[in-house]
């Protein structure tokens, strides 16, 4: 089976969905004459022409209301943000327009796009820049919210997204577009929206991840299946719709449970886990559940700082370990 | 307009009242100062009046429940008049409250308290007087974000009260299998009994782990080891034994213990023995064979005295399984000879000299050693005249055995040289009362002064 990059499973994913569907245009800063800020889009302007891949000024409110209504008018937009710390400025077309379309044109609008882009943290990027907006979006009812962390799943998803009748927001990694894994040819992939899906098999303890927290938690699961301690790693995908029967499933085996996120503590995405698992999971707790997430400051710049502020592996071990009354 | 019925405190120290008995029923009518219960106090049966004029139109709490003080038991109304949300809100409001101990409420608060109390910058604490508001408000938030991701898991490590700290899944397993939570030990953090604790002890042979009925009958004697369901009787604890307990237990310790000593006259025993010497060295019996054998029948005529304390009830036991302290090279240990009461002489002397061989050879199994419903230690060859032992949890009593002597006392108006022995019941008084335990101890000597009656 090919080993693909992130970033190229992201291509075949757009690439694929434009063949399938000439409704299909993508837009944003850099897509077209400069393959994308990541490359994901690369080739895709040689292949589909400009009206197909179109570069917009740096105004990323207009280029993303520009989307909304043309998702109104029938056709199937995938937006770029070069990186979701810019897609702030767009919120307004995401939260109160596409969200919203549907609801308040009594059914009339259904919003059939994709907002995408790099999330969360990569180095030394500093306050501004290092954001993971996953809880924040996710809050919104009417959005889909997708956080793939592997390639086949960032082709899989992408692929369903946009194809989803509704809006779906789609959270990349700048740290994950060089991470590689296998990603079968000549199939076509498509995740259903909302599924989460086991990453590694234990029955000690669960932990629940999404995006680029679930390489740590694979890592650790790998070093602590050494010591004979068995993670059952649950990678949420989705996390709106969130597949709150894995989650449950999963700790009603294990009886604890540590959730892991790039964002800070307060309403985060383990904040709701944690609330799901309460309330699915009480009489099979056997620990309080932790969380492991940024720590709550805006994130350094100095490389030392940067470090300390994340969630890592160190962290996830330590919750872990807690948990399962090991320390 | 409706009345409501509330558990008064019908006793200055009065925290909660058990219904002993309604004495009207629903729909009865009632006039201001008629009784309509007798509640039990932490003193004695009181009567509760009612205090409006009307129908009864709902009784909120059963015979036999106990309601803290307060607490909405009943609705006295007009007959029409509608009692829905009366009713229906008490009971969702109340609900909780009649089952959670009253002792949960500062559990509950001890880990906002601790957060508050992460030890502060001492820079930002010198200028606390004349901090604007909006600052404070900061600080306070970045206070609480410390120490929710430090030191939350850690909050409230010291509970106050005797509030038994357990996951959710050990309470569920501990309930599921029969585990008392509260003779478990914790290895969780604060003491908290998580999953590994019940697994342990639900492999330990447990009190009231059942068994089937039919097999208890089958199985013969020396095969029965462990109590099971039906072979006691746990009885709720009554108000006043409530109040015993707690002020006894403020007074002396956890096992707040009384001591009850009797000089008994062991010559017919001594004889006794000379008598079974002489038939044959199989017959060869001690003192504290004949001792264990007659403390077994005392406490089957005593159940009262044949009893577990299990801090929310008392488990009386139908049969008599007597531990026997055992001093072993470096402490001592209490193997069991289980069914004793129904033993004959002959058995208990040869399963005592292997317990004891066996409990210093440190070859006894779990088994052999828990489970016992009354105990009995043994000085007396050490020429310890009279002692005091400590009672081993849960277990209500121990009887402390002293040397035999010869001593000078009067019998009939003369003196006259008697071998005499001393004994010494230590008593949990959250059980035992004073004259109960002496009523055992009037058996016993019975036993002892008349040794034939054992052969009965």
């Amino acid at each position: 089976m090919p080993i693909v990059t992130y970033r190229d499973a992201l291509n075949q994913a757009l690439r694929e969905e434009m063949q399938h569907d000439d409704r299909v245009f993508l837009m944003g800063e850099e897509v077209g004459e400069y393959n994308g800020a990541y490359k994901v889009s690369r080739g895709l302007l040689d292949q589909f022409g400009p009206m197909r891949v179109v570069d917009t000024p740096i105004a990323e409110l207009g280029f993303a209301g520009i989307g909304v209504g043309a998702a109104m008018v029938g056709l199937r937009p995938i937006i770029e943000f070069m990186t979701w710390n810019f897609a702030l400025l767009a919120l307004d077309q995401v939260v109160n327009a596409a969200a919203k379309m549907l609801y308040m044109s009594n059914g009339q609008f259904p919003i059939p796009m994709v907002f995408r882009g790099p999330n969360g943290a990569a180095l030394q990027l500093s306050a501004q820049h290092s954001q993971a907006w996953e809880s924040w979006l996710a809050h919104i009812p009417g959005l889909k919210v997708v956080t793939p962390a592997t390639p086949y799943d960032a082709k899989g998803l992408l692929k369903s997204a946009i194809r989803d009748e509704n809006p779906v927001v789609f959270l990349e990694g700048e740290m994950l577009y060089n991470t590689k894994g296998e990603v079968p040819e000549g199939e076509e992939i498509l995740i259903p929206l909302g599924k989460a899906e086991r990453k590694r098999q234990g029955e000690h303890c669960s932990v629940i991840a999404h995006g680029k927290t679930v390489l740590i938690a694979i890592q650790v699961a790998d070093a602590l299946a050494k010591e004979g301690i068995n993670l059952d790693v649950i990678d949420l995908r989705t996390i709106r719709p969130m597949d709150v029967e894995a989650i449950a499933e999963s700790v009603k085996k294990t009886n604890r449970a540590v959730v892991v996120e790039e964002g800070w503590e307060m309403c985060g995405v383990g904040a709701q886990v944690v609330d799901y698992i309460q309330r699915e999971c009480f009489d099979f707790l056997d620990a309080p559940v932790l969380r492991v997430h940024q720590a709550d400051v805006p994130m350094p710049y100095a490389k030392n700082l940067e470090r300390a502020a994340k969630p890592d592996a160190q962290k996830l071990t330590a919750a872990v370990r807690k948990v399962l009354y090991l320390e | 307009m409706a009345t409501k019925v509330v558990m008064e405190a019908l006793s200055p120290t009065m925290e909660e009242g058990r219904l002993v008995k309604w004495t009207k029923n629903e729909g009865d009518a009632v006039k201001s100062g008629e009784i309509l219960a007798e509640i039990e106090t932490d003193k004695a049966v009181m009567e509760l009046v009612a205090r409006g004029d009307g129908v009864l139109r709902k009784r909120l709490i059963n015979e036999g429940d106990t309601a803290p003080v307060g607490q909405l038991i009943a609705i006295v109304a007009a007959a029409d008049e509608n009692i829905d949300e009366l009713a229906g809100g008490a009971a969702d409001a109340q609900a909780p409250k009649a089952e959670e101990p009253k002792a949960e409420a500062p559990a509950q608060e001890r880990p906002r308290d601790a957060r508050t109390s992460v030890p502060e910058d001492p820079a930002h604490s010198q200028g606390e007087a004349s901090t604007p508001p909006q600052e404070r408000d900061r600080r306070g938030h970045e206070r609480f974000a410390t120490a929710s991701q430090g030191a939350a898991l850690g909050a409230g490590d010291a509970e106050p009260g005797d509030r038994v700290r357990s996951s959710p899944l050990a309470r569920k397993l501990a309930s599921d299998r029969g585990v008392e939570l509260g003779t478990v030990q914790g290895s969780g953090p604060g003491g908290r009994i998580v999953k590994r604790d019940i697994e342990q002890a639900a492999t330990r042979p447990q009190l009231g782990a059942a068994a089937p009925v039919a097999q208890r009958a089958a199985a013969p004697v020396a095969e029965r080891r462990i109590s099971t369901e039906g072979d006691y009787q746990d009885i709720p604890l009554t108000q006043i034994r409530k109040t015993i307990v707690r002020r006894l237990a403020e007074s002396i310790g956890p096992v707040p213990t009384f001591y009850l000593t009797a000089e008994l006259d062991v010559e017919r025993v001594a004889e006794m023995r000379e008598a079974m010497i002489e038939l044959g060295d199989q017959y060869k019996v001690s003192f504290n064979d004949i001792v264990l054998k007659a403390v077994a029948t005392a406490l089957q005529q005593h159940p009262e005295v044949n009893a577990h304390w299990l801090g929310d009830k008392m488990r009386y036991f139908n049969r008599v399984h007597v531990g026997m302290a055992v001093a072993v090279e470096d402490g001592l240990i209490t193997p069991v000879i289980f069914d004793a009461d129904r033993k004959g002489l002959a058995d208990i002397s040869r399963e005592a000299r292997e317990l004891a061989k066996r409990a210093r050879d440190r070859k006894l199994k779990p088994e052999e050693y828990t489970g016992a419903t009354f105990s009995v230690s043994n000085l007396g060859m050490f020429g310890i005249d009279h002692f005091t032992a400590i009672i081993n949890p849960p277990e209500a009593g121990i009887l402390a055995v002293g040397s035999v002597e010869e001593r000078v006392v009067a019998v009939d108006g003369a003196q006259a040289i008697r071998k005499r022995m001393n004994v010494t019941m230590s008593c949990d008084h959250r059980v035992i009362d004073g004259a109960t335990g002496a009523k055992f101890l009037q058996t016993l000597r019975r036993l002892i002064e008349n040794p034939l009656m054992l052969v009965y």
